[in-house]
């Protein structure tokens, strides 16, 4: 077998292979590496940071839905400070990509938080601009195309490393969000993010989730998703990373066909907690079959029926 | 150390009205597993019941290289789990969580269960070297009294209550322990099953000053501690923070607990 390249270079950012673990999935790697090793991961994006450390939202905080799940965590985390202490130490042992994932309630806190993380051992920033479980709530500035603009254009100024910008699916134009935050001057766009959602417990005639609203993921999204990431990618001349439902290297693939650069996993870890390493070996597999030469022969190579 | 396990049902019966026993061949659970730990279980391929069901370790033959595990069919997952044959495979990972404090320094315990509450406190009787050992369990009704005779082998006096007086003490298990608990001299309580059981117990053991501990329940998502969603009030300080049930726990003191 000839030596497979799934190597990409996402702005700067290079990955040895197209997979990263989706932000909230997958903590800051600790737990999953009893279960694989983590020197095979692209990259890792680790859960949401916020300036101070935060508790999160009141159980229950996860429903099982068809082919999915809705969760509402509400960024429970230890804040910047202690991840920079306390997890990039343990995450540098191993050869994979550390993007630091941020979420603010305020533009003054992305800002710090894109300052504070400029000087630490990591590779890129995510710029959470899409979380639907917060009181606050982030995904205030995903939701317009100005509001995307403004707040990726303030970022970028504190931010030395590549920046993303994860992108929210609650909006009527991701066309738009996206070029809005390529016109701030993200490096790269990362989507989607959850679809806000609810599950009723019809005994109780109550929400299941604590919070009452929570965030969709799994395969139930899947195809929303890749129509999002295909005209995202369609609109912007940055990279774009692609996720939501991936649990198989063939979908993974389908989301290089409509343009990704790379992938995320998230809700698939789950269930199988080593299935980013399945998925990442696939693609290889995949590459192999068809004679491509590398990554770059999929990317973005999907034919539109006309 | 948890692994992610492909293992061999051995059997499979139907111990009351909804409830299941699954005997499962796992040298690996067998040896390793502690009272109070869990295997989280993927009960199908493929889109459905997407997440794994966590479900106590109930019993474990060292011997025979197996372990038991009895569950409820509550909704998807545990309708596909029931189904399953003898012969078969099941995709677990496990052992998971921490275990129960069954210290030799414990000499005269009490267990507390109540309805699929009870399970783990079994295999904690079995491991459990006391002096002295007492059960009790509250169920609904008599139909759904299970593993009688095991409690009764592995405990020294078995208390028996149901909500509707069909068999045993007519109403909750926590008055029986109330009685008994002045006289009893326990040192130390264990409980598992539902919340205002649990709660109550702990106010019981709190009053009298014995050590408890308690198997909580959450929503799980990951069951390895990295997503985060089965939350739970513990004390930290004169504060709280949000725990998590399947790494942090199951098992937590009851003065560590915050009951909402």
């Amino acid at each position: 077998m000839k030596n497979i390249n799934t190597q990409v270079n996402i702005a700067g950012l290079k990955l040895k292979n197209p997979v990263i673990t989706a932000s909230g999935s997958f903590g800051f790697g600790r737990e999953y590496s009893e279960y694989m090793d983590l020197n095979k991961l692209g990259g890792i994006s680790v859960k949401g940071l916020t300036l101070k450390p935060r508790q999160g939202n009141r159980p229950p905080r996860i429903a099982e839905t068809p082919a999915g799940i809705l969760n509402s965590v509400g960024l429970q985390n230890p804040g910047v400070e202690a991840f920079i202490k306390n997890e990039i130490p343990f995450l540098r042992q191993f050869d994979t990509a550390i993007i630091a994932n941020i979420a603010g309630n305020t533009v003054e806190d992305y800002c710090q938080m894109a300052e504070i993380l400029s000087d630490a051992d990591i590779d890129a920033i995510e710029l959470n601009l899409s979380c639907p479980n917060t009181k606050e709530g982030c995904m205030i500035f995903g939701i317009s195309p100005n509001g995307v603009a403004s707040i990726t254009n303030q970022v970028k100024k504190y931010c030395k490393k590549p920046l993303i910008v994860k992108l929210t699916p609650n909006v009527t134009n991701i066309m738009a969000i996206a070029e809005a935050a390529e016109a701030g001057g993200a490096d790269a766009v990362s989507l989607i993010n959850t679809i806000l959602g609810m599950a009723i417990d019809i005994n109780t005639r109550r929400p299941i989730l604590a919070n009452n609203f929570g965030g969709l993921s799994g395969p139930a999204v899947k195809p929303v998703a890749l129509r999002m990431v295909y005209e995202a990618a369609t609109r912007v001349k940055i990279p774009v990373i692609g996720m939501g439902g991936i649990s198989t290297a063939d979908d993974a693939i389908e989301f290089m066909l409509a343009g990704a650069s790379a992938v995320m996993v998230g809700t698939a870890n789950f269930a199988y907690p080593a299935v980013c390493v399945e998925i990442a070996d696939g693609i290889a597999t995949y590459i192999q079959k068809h004679n491509y030469d590398n990554i770059y022969d999929i990317i973005g190579k999907l034919e539109l029926n006309t | 150390m948890p692994k992610v396990l492909r293992e061999k049902i051995k059997r499979i019966e139907n111990i009351a009205p909804g409830i299941f026993l699954m005997n499962i061949e796992s040298g690996y659970i067998a040896e390793n597993a502690k009272p109070g730990q869990f295997v989280n279980i993927k009960c199908c391929e493929g889109l459905n019941a997407l997440l794994r069901r966590p479900i106590s370790i109930c019993r474990v033959d060292r011997s025979e290289g197996t372990f038991d595990i009895v569950f409820q069919v509550k909704g998807t997952g545990t309708e596909f789990l029931c189904r399953k044959q003898a012969g078969e495979t099941v995709d677990l990972i496990g052992p998971l969580g921490n275990s129960f404090d069954i210290d030799d320094k414990y000499e005269n315990i009490a267990v507390v269960g109540g309805g699929i509450g009870i399970f783990p406190l079994l295999f904690l009787l079995n491991e459990k070297k006391a002096t002295k050992k007492t059960a009790f369990l509250g169920f609904r009704n008599k139909e759904l009294i299970v593993l009688r005779k095991e409690f009764e082998q592995a405990s020294d006096k078995l208390n028996i209550s149901t909500d509707d007086g069909s068999e045993g003490y007519n109403g909750l298990i926590t008055d029986l322990l109330e009685k008994d608990i002045v006289q009893a001299g326990y040192d130390m309580i264990y409980t598992c099953g539902p919340t205002p059981m649990i709660k109550k117990v702990c106010n019981i053991a709190d009053s009298s000053s014995i050590k408890c501990q308690v198997s909580l329940e959450q929503r799980m998502g990951c069951g390895i501690g990295a997503c985060l969603v089965c939350a739970c009030k513990t004390k930290y300080g004169d504060d709280w923070e949000y725990s998590h049930v399947c790494k942090d726990g199951p098992v937590f003191s009851s003065s560590e607990v915050i009951f909402e």
